[in-house]
């Protein structure tokens, strides 16, 4: 084992977790007399320049293995991803500037980004061990995430509703894992979707059948797919608005980063193999019906389907914004679902996925940065303190114009682009008669999602507002939201800007 | 050039959006000023272009790795619909002179489904055409939330609703084009030219007519219509009538008929005489005429008559899509073109020059205020448009109504027999409408002639004058002169015709 090698592999992670330890140190130590929006934006400001620090490091990041088992990829969708998460979650910490829901913002921010490091560690994970490791350093900063607001009892029943979900989901994906192990005597990725393929050859499905249902309740539990959504609402409710946004954005972007490492590891598991007498020649045709992904699209697709048409009826009936954008999560959450259902041998899938997740998360982010802002000046995140909004604030009335209707698929904002990639990249996939049904179906509930977000948009813009008194926004957060509206807009514009970004990621083809 | 109609357009709204609230003269000449250019831009570009094939502005790779262009071009169809669209963009302006609430605002929206229209009908990549669709969509259901009146935000909704459904069915077709021609492009003319399978033209057809035919009133998906009309401020209403249910049956031609001609071969087996999808979407189109005229007969409200009578006008527009003939399509398209005047035309008058000085729309009120001679202006206006709505010869009405019934008579005798019942009812329709608003038997009494000195109507402005003229001028000159238009749409639809968008 060569410890130069491994922390070259995980400088981002490493230079997060120093940021977050300097934070904490900085702002204890150093600011502790001061006010607390000086210590507050210190700590923002240090935890982004944390964030930037580890962006530089992606960069440099090497893979590292164990042995002949790949431990942590670099590169590709995992540097992908890794950079969406640094960059939503600077932007997460932009938005605090503003917040005084806690005395504590060097913790706050210290927990944010030992969060966050989990993220990468998810993102760039291909060993199950590693995978399980990430996702408890990133769950375990989100439950404390989630009650920090220490003054409301919402945030603190948010936070134990979901730990108890969490936890339950923790031990159900561990179980999943601990039967694969026990079909394929490895803890790595690609050694597991090997055993398996041979596992179905020679009878074993039904167990890992098994494994792979109890792998889906605890990812479909991260991704906030129906049936396992239970915690969202009540999470995104209760949380304060930085973290609800961070749960919202960074989260969902490691979490589907894993399922795409899982969807690329079960495909490219072709090759030609000797298991005593016999040859076995695995071909990408022959991965897609056997072995893991045989039974795995259909779990995904199910979830999908279950979240799509749940997330978007439900979100219909909803008074309270926060809540609704957390039906909207679920929702989104499907669509993604189905592009990892019908995922493609080339990159082009995970490509798209990645594409959706990205913009969703800056969209979210600053549907999170509005609400936050309006539940300050009304002190509630009901659809009513929303009347009104574009006189009180017209910016923030413009902002949240944008970010709805990217969020309801409406070109050419950058939503729309997400939507139809991945579309598009599933239709690619097969063009039979399942997938398509599918797609029509995701853009069905998207024309019926269209009314909940006109729902808002309507108190914005239609309804006379109740209280005319101006909502002033602090000039950080308002300029961070307008970046985040602006981006929004040109890169629907060019959606080849981000492609040709997330595109310079992979090896030519 | 064209092009810069779009631009323009977008640019005006987006400034408009910037101006200073509480100066709502400066917005009103911005927006005039804007929408002027606009109908320069497209008279200049109908006259540079008269008679002459499909000319590409621009075509440059939008998405170089999915094949999406960025390609705007012109042919005969798209020159007469963007030159319609620059008339009621000037005329709407005009009919919208009288809005003081948050009037930047309302030309803001304004001007962008503006934009979203010429782009429309000037983009010849399957997924442009899609953004712009769609772009038009979220001001119209802003325009009539905000500005509108008789429940409104049930309107808006509904329509919105209803658009973006059948923009979803477009979607739909679209993706499924794209993923089976395999020719990794979006052009129209590329797609066209991949060889859809019949098999696949047959099911995606359907769902892209329908798709669009949703916004261009097709029965029995029309119900948004009437009552989004009626909710909608009076420009919003000409423009909804005058262009975007245009783009519905733009969209119906270039995309149904043009990307997949064989979805209307026969079936191969017939059910009650119903042998393709052309005898079905035909049928529907006749009962759209035949029902929106008996329903329009029916109404109470003066704005709910000239509502239904866009249901019954767009059947013809559908039906001689149908036809798929020369003479029926040419009917079709300068159908789009007459009934884009003539309803902008009564919708400004019931809208603008009536309501807004009567404050009520119910015709048995109307009858009692003796409109003609206290509002002889709107009177006669109504009688030049209504006649013109008729289709009596000499506007444009008639010879585009004409074509599509002479092109449905070789199609299918039947068609034009029903569709007649139609054209008679329309007669019906607008005389009473004319009669109960306008010219009522009942003599005034000394008490209401006292009242009518006490309460005068406000005198007609010259925005209203202007925009009457304008469109009544239109409607005459193409039904005095319909060459004028139909040099420039045959050759299109013969192309069309020939060739589908190859």
């Amino acid at each position: 084992m060569n410890y130069a090698h491994l922390f070259l592999a995980t400088l981002p992670e490493t230079i997060l977790e120093i940021a977050a330890l300097f934070v904490l140190v900085f702002d204890l130590a150093l600011l502790r007399k001061a006010a607390i929006k000086t210590r507050v934006a210190g700590a923002a400001l240090l935890g982004i320049a944390g964030c930037v620090a580890a962006l530089m490091a992606v960069f440099v990041a090497v893979p590292y293995s164990a042995g002949a088992d790949l431990l942590l990829a670099a590169g590709g969708s995992a540097g992908v991803a890794q950079c969406a998460i640094l960059i939503l979650t600077a932007l997460t910490l932009l938005l605090l500037i503003d917040c005084d829901f806690t005395r504590n913002p060097g913790e706050y921010v210290a927990v944010v980004l030992m969060a966050a490091a989990g993220g990468l560690i998810i993102a760039a994970a291909q060993d199950l061990l590693v995978i399980f490791t990430g996702l408890e350093l990133l769950s375990l900063g989100l439950y404390i995430l989630t009650a920090f607001n220490k003054q409301s009892g919402k945030s603190a029943e948010a936070a134990m509703k979901y730990y108890l979900f969490g936890g339950m989901s923790a031990a159900f994906l561990l179980f999943g894992f601990s039967y694969l192990y026990g079909i394929s005597g490895s803890t790595s990725l690609q050694k597991i979707v090997h055993e398996s393929y041979f596992a179905t050859w020679f009878g074993g499905a039904p167990l890992l059948y098994l494994a792979l249902v109890m792998i889906a309740v605890g990812l479909g539990f991260k991704v906030a797919a129906v049936p396992f959504h239970l915690w969202a609402p009540d999470t995104y409710e209760g949380a304060p608005a930085p973290a609800a946004a961070f749960i919202a954005s960074v989260s969902k972007v490691a979490s589907f980063a894993l399922l795409i490492s899982i969807g690329t590891a079960a495909l490219h598991a072709s090759g030609r193999y000797v298991i005593g007498q016999f040859v076995v020649e695995v071909t990408e045709h022959a991965a897609r019906h056997m072995g893991m992904e045989g039974s795995w699209w259909l779990l995904l697709a199910l979830l999908s389907v279950a979240s799509m048409v749940f997330g978007n009826l439900a979100a219909l009936a909803q008074i309270s914004v926060r809540r609704l954008l957390a039906y909207s999560a679920i929702a989104h959450a499907g669509y993604i679902l189905l592009g990892l259902a019908f995922f493609s041998y080339s990159n082009v899938s995970a490509a798209a996925i990645l594409y959706y997740i990205l913009t969703y998360g800056l969209t979210t982010i600053g549907a999170f940065g509005v609400v936050g802002v309006v539940e300050r000046a009304t002190g509630s995140d009901k659809l009513d303190s929303f009347l009104g909004l574009q006189k009180r604030n017209p910016l923030l009335g413009a902002v949240l114009l944008v970010l709805f209707l990217s969020l309801a698929g409406i070109p050419p904002l950058v939503g729309f682009w997400a939507k139809f990639n991945l579309f598009a990249a599933v239709l690619g996939v097969s063009g039979g008669e399942v997938p398509f049904s599918l797609v029509a179906l995701a853009l069905a509930f998207s024309a019926v999602s269209l009314y909940y977000y006109l729902q808002v948009l309507k108190r914005v813009y239609v309804m006379p507002a109740a209280d005319e008194t101006p909502i002033h926004a602090h000039p950080v957060t308002l300029v961070t939201l307008l970046a985040i509206a602006a981006a929004v807009v040109v890169m629907g514009c060019f959606p080849a800007l981000l492609q040709s970004w997330i595109a310079s990621f992979y090896p030519a083809m | 050039m064209l092009a810069f109609a779009i631009y323009i357009s977008f640019a005006g709204a987006l400034i408009s959006a910037l101006l200073p609230k509480g100066k709502p003269v400066l917005a009103r000449w911005f927006a005039l000023a804007v929408a002027v250019a606009g109908l320069a831009i497209a008279i200049a570009g109908y006259a540079a272009g008269f008679a002459q094939g499909r000319i590409v502005i621009v075509d440059v790779l939008w998405v170089p790795s999915m094949g999406i262009h960025y390609m705007l071009a012109a042919d005969g169809i798209s020159r007469v619909l963007v030159l319609l669209t620059g008339i009621a963009a000037v005329a709407g302006v005009l009919f919208s002179w009288n809005i003081d609430l948050r009037t930047n605002q309302f030309f803001a929206f304004y001007l962008a489904l503006i934009g979203g229209v010429y782009g429309v009908f000037l983009s010849f990549d399957l997924f442009l055409l899609f953004v712009f669709y769609e772009i038009a969509i979220v001001p119209k259901y802003f325009l009539i939330a905000i500005w509108g009146s008789t429940r409104r935000e049930y309107g808006a909704m509904k329509l919105a609703l209803y658009s973006f459904v059948g923009s979803a069915m477009v979607l739909i077709g679209l993706l499924a084009a794209y993923s089976t021609s395999g020719s990794h492009s979006t052009a129209l003319v590329d797609l066209a030219r991949a060889g859809l399978p019949v098999s696949f033209q047959m099911w995606c057809f359907p769902l892209v007519f329908v798709g669009f035919g949703i916004l261009a009133g097709l029965w029995p998906f029309h119900t948004w219509a009437p009552t989004g009309h009626v909710a909608a401020p009076t420009a919003a209403s000409m423009l909804l009538a005058g262009v975007v249910m245009k783009l519905g049956a733009y969209g119906c031609l270039r995309v149904g008929i043009g990307l997949f001609p064989h979805g209307l071969d026969p079936w191969g087996f017939a059910f009650l005489g119903i042998g393709s999808w052309r005898d079905v979407f035909a049928w529907l189109a006749v009962i759209g005429i035949v029902y929106g005229a008996l329903v329009a007969l029916a109404q109470t409200d003066f704005k709910f008559v000239i509502g239904y009578s866009s249901v019954s006008h767009m059947g013809f527009v559908l039906l001689g899509l149908m036809t798929l003939n020369q003479i029926g399509l040419d009917g079709a398209v300068l159908q789009m073109f007459s009934h884009g005047i003539i309803a902008g035309l009564l919708f400004a008058i019931v809208g603008r020059v009536v309501y807004e000085r009567t404050h009520t729309r119910q015709l048995a009120e109307l009858e009692t205020m003796h409109l003609s001679r206290r509002l002889p202006f709107a009177a006669w206006a109504f009688v030049v448009a209504g006649i013109a709505s008729m289709g009596l010869p000499g506007f444009s009405g008639f010879v585009a109504e004409l074509q599509v019934l002479v092109g449905a008579w070789r199609a299918n005798p039947w068609w034009t027999a029903v569709s007649g019942i139609g054209i008679i009812v329309g007669v019906a329709y607008i005389w009473r409408a004319l009669q109960k608003a306008f010219f009522s038997d009942a003599l005034p009494t000394a008490h209401e002639l006292e009242a009518e000195q006490a309460h005068k109507f406000a005198p007609i402005t010259w925005p209203e004058i202007t925009g009457v003229g304008l469109l009544g001028a239109c409607s005459l000159a193409v039904g005095l002169y319909p060459r004028i238009l139909l040099d420039s749409i045959e050759p299109a639809v013969k192309a069309l015709l020939a060739g589908g968008m190859q």
